[in-house]
């Protein structure tokens, strides 16, 4: 199991920003490590935040997302106190769900 | 992971909109299959072609550095003004599998979203929208003095 994301939901003026710090090593599959092997790829192909039933985000994303990858995004219709699920997969079948209440 | 060349890929393109020309699977099935396939393209070119092609837009906005000193680490954001956005997809030119990542915008979210991709080199960081069924798309050059592929 993965390390928890790191998860920040804030409500202004109805709109709530949602800031994702995720713990993931992104390989690409193309390095290669000191004795020349090259690295597998393990990466996180899948994303989605769900408020309650309502999904808010869906992403794909391929290995050139960044280590530790960010994400934010913004949607309205929620109120304070709500939990957003943002959960991850990535192409070792790994996957990891965390959840906050927006603020 | 097995590397599908560039005929493969065209090859499956054509393969799903036959299928879906038949009724044989729903359209939604063959968008994620149509990505998969857009993912494993080479070139930006096909990349594109992939997902449909895609006018020019003053539309999107393409938020990300002119000069990036690490390229492991390159913040990038996409704001669409166009109504019904549907879908963004982040592409990097110059990387050895250009889609990077797309984002799907249900009704309700903003047609916007900021993440994080490595670039080898310095490359054009291509923003394509789906909105209303149609693409859109911009182009942001960005220079990078660290490649982000070496270890």
């Amino acid at each position: 199991m993965a390390d928890p994301m790191r998860i920040r939901a804030q409500i202004k003026d109805g709109v709530t920003d949602v800031r994702v710090l995720m713990a993931h090593p992104m390989e690409t599959g193309l390095r290669k490590d000191s004795a020349g092997k090259t690295i597998p790829a393990h990466h996180i192909t899948e994303v989605k935040a769900t408020v309650g039933a309502r999904t808010v985000l869906e992403a794909r994303w391929s290995q050139a997302v960044s280590q530790n990858p960010f994400l934010q995004f913004r949607f309205s219709g929620a109120k304070a106190g709500d939990k957003v699920t943002v959960t991850w997969t990535d192409n070792t079948g790994d996957k990891r769900t965390d959840e906050v209440a927006i603020s | 992971m097995r590397h599908a060349t560039r005929r493969d890929v065209l090859q499956q393109g054509s393969v799903f909109a036959a299928l879906v020309a038949c009724g044989l699977i729903t359209a939604g099935q063959a968008q994620a299959a149509v990505d998969n396939a857009a993912f494993e393209a080479k070139t930006l070119a096909d990349a594109l072609k992939l997902l449909g092609g895609a006018a020019d837009s003053k539309d999107v906005t393409i938020t990300s550095p002119d000069i990036a000193e690490n390229g492991a680490v390159v913040p990038v954001s996409v704001t669409s003004k166009l109504a019904k956005t549907q879908e963004i997809y982040i592409l990097v030119e110059k990387n050895p599998q250009p889609l990077t990542a797309t984002f799907t915008i249900p009704e309700g979210t903003d047609a916007f979203v900021s993440t994080r991709v490595k670039m080898g080199q310095s490359t054009n960081v291509v923003a394509v929208v789906k909105a209303d069924g149609k693409l859109y798309s911009t182009t942001k050059e960005t220079k990078v003095t660290l490649g982000g592929c070496g270890g």
